[in-house]
């Protein structure tokens, strides 16, 4: 292993938060109190929560040291397929911290909160610009709640037509959250198996929409990184029978300014502002899933809805056709506010850099590993490429083994065993925002872990071996779940 | 752009190696009737200063204190959020990192996340907790889909009292699955008629709010005797976590799920969201929750270490089969919550709860003695229910003009409520800017 890529470093042990602490200690500064004391009736109280009592060193070394055990897109090259992990500008969480915003309430008249409504305007705007769709909800919390509202407006949609269909036509290569959240609003799943070459072929399409399917649901490009050329054949036939077709549009990274999903028969379709639009992941969320339809489909989007008149927003409710609320507010307003500084910081030229750079690196990457890594589909990718670990069979080493191995190596590990069509998938969506020597890195890396595979197997078995942990059992904590201390 | 590092060169010498010549070859698969020719209508770039600029105007045209005086709760709190909460929070190994999918790779956030399950179902005296939900109102409806899942039933009863806007979203989530939903009126307390429940047969679960949309404290335990006495489950809201420092547990009370809102313990209110989704039950249910699991588990060589757990509920392995769609959560602000749970302490949390209480009871107090009604005489916790002399609406209208937002008029969501006001107090408030508000009033 090259002696560049990571040291034995000092990796501190912490304890959990309950095993630190003394009863009596507090890390809060305690507003004095002006009010007389005022006790509520004894039968209504509690004796309060069973937390540790800590001092604010203790609680900032806590998280300091958990921080360290970490791994960001900040720490390094992290190529998580179909998760886009770019670089989150500083600047967005500087801006999001802003007073005005960070301590604006919700519910604040219009008047007194025109510069948020502004930005959410604005932001929908852009949104409808670069997907070429006509109105915007931004209320979605993720793309999976955004696919669910989508869903209700397919639903509302058909209900409106006077008849209510049942099925909706999911491709193989979908996504978990697709078929979860049509399921949510009563629809059954119709599996769309892929064709030859990796991509959605229209007699199959034709011979599976009939009259009692809501629509389609497709991820453009596809979690294989393809582009599904035969898109406005398929939406043609979708919407000739009556369906509504849906756009996943978590991977907008590789078409931006090249491709407008409004334009080639998208009617609806979410973003996913963590992955495309910039703003940061967190371990897991928050994100946002704001949707975009067609204009005849806007009366159905959730409300409240930002309207302006003679440049004054106001927030507004009478819209009857409306799905409803799908969150409490007005959606992750935190999110959103980065993903319109991203947008402004890019420009329209910068978008179209953007899915080119991204397109680009993920092909570098791809002609740096094909001829060690066997690929799913041999043909150009666009913003992620997909191997498989069949060329590892016979030295018995899986993905799972090759993904953990990189760790020590220094990268993060691609998405593995995703899509499902592919067996022992290794996805990697390397973004626009690396650079040609960090890629090299992972190229190297990568070469070296597949060398590996076929001299000194044990090695990679024993993988990772310089984290705060060794390989942790997933079985066992599964089998006798310990979800709390 | 300073963040595309390709120089030409780079982007040259990438182009050779892959086997094309210009940029645009890049989208040879991508058929020309697909293509958008044109250059997007966006604004032109801006450099990082104007950027600053233009969105600090904006953020200059919102009204927050201290220039405002907001007496505005109703599921968004301001509560003092210590320095400690938003610098380790912005730690960028936190931030910029994707869901623990690695977790060698990321126990950071996965003791985080385990530790915050801990708490949250210490505060609320449940067993378990998930990883995070989006939000309050989102986590009820989950909590409500769960409850259908686990009794076989398909009809719930919601509060009248519980949050009007987590009532539409429940809705929204139930209005495309054929379950139906019923709604429990309040009584002349403002508490809800828990008589009620009895009489509705069938009922997979019945869901109330403590403390209530009027800041009204339910009887939680005869709620959950009613419904359990029927064979439903009882699901427990809340929007405002921190009474649980002072008031008794939903756990302790009967509630076999919880679900509410987490943003006052550490969240900053902007403007609504990203907040936080707790959602906690009883170990039996455990198998049914909607969303992630942090577990404790071992390394090879006898470790401890944490890792996301019970999968085989979640969309990536069950997809139209699973307990929810939900996939990203809101992690970043349950590590907040943990992170100001773990600040507070049990010392501190009861401390600070009581004292929320204790100056909502003197602004109460105050309000009641210069003339103005207190709609609900039981006893209430932060928020309360109020009229006006001279009328609510007029009187908040004319307040604003003062820079003072005199809680949120109720007229729109309960027209029983026209003229009444929700007004919430927090430990922000100072006994001045109350007596300015009371001197206000009686003016
Ligand atoms: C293709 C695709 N669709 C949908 C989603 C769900 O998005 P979210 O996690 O924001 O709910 C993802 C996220 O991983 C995805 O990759």
């Amino acid at each position: 292993m090259s002696e560049t890529l990571g040291t034995t470093g000092l990796i501190l042990n912490e304890p959990l938060l309950w095993e630190r602490g003394k009863k009596g200690r507090c890390g809060y500064s305690m507003p004095a109190a002006d009010v007389p004391q005022n006790l509520l009736p004894t039968e209504l109280t509690g004796d309060g929560p069973d937390f540790p009592d800590l001092s604010e060193i203790e609680v900032v070394r806590h998280y300091t040291r958990l921080s360290t055990w970490n791994f960001g897109v900040d720490t390094g090259l992290y190529p998580l397929g179909s998760c886009t992990m770019k670089y989150n500008p500083k600047i967005n969480e500087k801006l999001a911290g802003l007073r005005g915003f960070a301590a604006a309430h919700p519910l604040l008249p219009s008047v007194l909160s025109q510069g948020a409504l502004r930005l959410m305007f604005d932001l929908e705007r852009f949104l409808a610009e670069i997907t070429g769709l006509d109105a915007v909800t931004l209320q979605p919390a993720a793309g999976a709640q955004g696919e669910l509202t989508g869903m209700l407006i397919v639903h509302a949609y058909h209900q409106a037509q006077g008849k209510q269909r049942t099925k909706i036509l999911i491709p193989d290569t979908a996504h978990g959250t697709n078929p979860a959240s049509a399921a949510l609003c009563g629809y059954a799943p119709v599996p769309v198996p892929s064709g030859p070459d990796g991509i959605l072929l229209p007699e199959v399409v034709a011979g599976l929409m009939d009259s009692e399917t809501a629509g389609i649901m497709i991820t453009n490009p596809n979690t294989l990184g393809l582009f599904e050329e035969n898109i406005r054949e398929i939406a043609r036939i979708v919407h000739d029978r009556g369906g509504l077709v849906y756009g996943d549009g978590a991977n907008m990274n590789a078409v931006l300014g090249i491709v407008k999903p409004g334009e080639i028969g998208v009617d609806i379709l979410h973003l996913n502002l963590h992955k495309t639009f910039s703003t940061p992941h967190g371990g897991g969320g928050p994100g946002a899933g704001p949707v975009a339809v067609r204009k005849d489909l806007a009366r159905f989007l959730p409300i409240p809805r930002v309207v302006e008149r003679n440049g004054a927003y106001e927030l507004r409710e009478d819209f009857p056709e409306s799905v409803g609320r799908v969150l409490a507010f007005h959606g992750h307003f935190g999110i959103l506010l980065r993903a319109y500084a991203y947008i402004l910081s890019m420009g329209p030229d910068g978008f179209k850099q953007v899915s080119r750079l991204a397109v680009l690196n993920a092909n570098y990457v791809r002609e740096g590993l094909k001829d060690v890594l066997h690929t799913a589909y041999d043909r150009p990718c666009m913003h992620e490429c997909v191997f498989s670990d069949q060329n590892q069979h016979e030295a018995g080493i899986t993905t799972l083994e090759m993904a953990k191995r990189l760790i020590d190596y220094g990268y993060h590990p691609p998405t593995i065993y995703f899509p499902l069509v592919v067996h022992g998938a290794i996805m990697i969506e390397p973004t626009e925002t690396e650079t040609k020597e960090d890629l090299d890195g992972f190229i190297e890396a990568f070469r070296s872990v597949v060398r590996e595979a076929g001299e000194n197997p044990e090695v990679i078995r024993e993988a990772p071996s310089r984290c705060k942990v060794k390989r942790l059992d997933e079985t066992a904590a599964a089998r006798n779940p310990c979800l709390t201390g | 752009m300073r963040y595309l590092p390709h120089t030409d060169e780079d982007i040259t010498n990438m182009l050779g190696a892959v086997g094309l010549k210009g940029l645009d070859d890049l989208f040879a698969a991508v058929p020309g009737d697909c293509r958008f020719e044109g250059t997007l209508d966006l604004p032109e770039a801006m450099s990082e200063w104007d950027l600053e600029r233009h969105i600090g105007r904006l953020a200059g045209r919102m009204a927050v204190s201290p220039e405002y005086n907001l007496f505005l709760g109703a599921g968004s709190y301001d509560h003092y959020i210590p320095a400690t909460v938003s610098s380790l929070l912005g730690r960028s190994e936190f931030v910029t990192s994707y869901t623990p999918y690695q977790p060698e790779m990321l126990q950071g956030t996965l003791q985080g996340i385990y530790e915050y399950q801990t708490l949250t179902a210490r505060l609320l005296g449940m067993e378990v907790a998930t990883a995070s939900h989006y939000d309050g109102a989102t986590a009820l409806a989950e909590a409500l889909l769960m409850a259908v899942r686990i009794t076989g039933r398909k009809k719930a009863a919601l509060s009248r009292a519980i949050h009007p806007h987590y009532r539409q979203v429940v809705r929204t989530y139930f209005a495309p699955t054929g379950y139906e939903l019923l709604e429990i009126p309040c009584l002349e307390t403002g508490l809800t008629d828990i008589d009620r429940i009895g009489e509705i047969r069938d009922l997979a679960a019945v869901a109330l709010q403590s403390p209530n949309f009027f800041g009204c404290i339910e009887n939680v335990q005869e709620a959950a005797d009613r419904a359990h006495a029927g064979g439903a489950l009882l699901v427990s809201g809340f929007t405002e976590a921190l009474a649980f420092g002072l008031l008794k547990s939903p756990g302790s009370q009967g509630a076999d799920i919880v679900a509410g809102e987490g943003q006052s313990l550490g969240i900053p209110r902007s403007f609504g969201g990203p907040a936080l989704g707790m959602l906690a039950s009883r170990k039996q249910h455990m198998r049914s929750l909607p969303g992630r699991l942090v577990g404790q588990t071992k390394d090879r060589d006898g470790r401890r270490g944490f890792v996301l757990t019970l999968a085989t509920r979640e969309q990536h392995i069950r997809r139209e089969k699973a307990t929810s769609n939900i996939c990203s959560n809101n992690s970043l602000c349950a590590l907040a919550a943990a992170m100001y749970m773990a600040s507070l302490g049990r010392t501190g949390i009861r401390e600070l709860a009581a004292l929320n209480h204790d100056k909502a009871e003197y602004l109460k107090n105050a309000l009641q003695k210069a003339g103005c009604t207190i709609r609900f005489s039981g006893p209430t916790f932060n928020e309360f229910v109020v009229g006006f002399p001279g009328g609510f609406d007029a009187l908040h209208r004319r307040l604003l003009d003062r820079k003072i937002v005199a809680g949120l008029p109720l007229g729109a969501h309960y027209p029983e409520l026209a003229d009444y006001g929700l007004l919430c107090v927090t430990e922000t408030c100072s006994r001045e800017e109350m007596d300015r508000l009371v001197r206000e009033v009686v003016s």
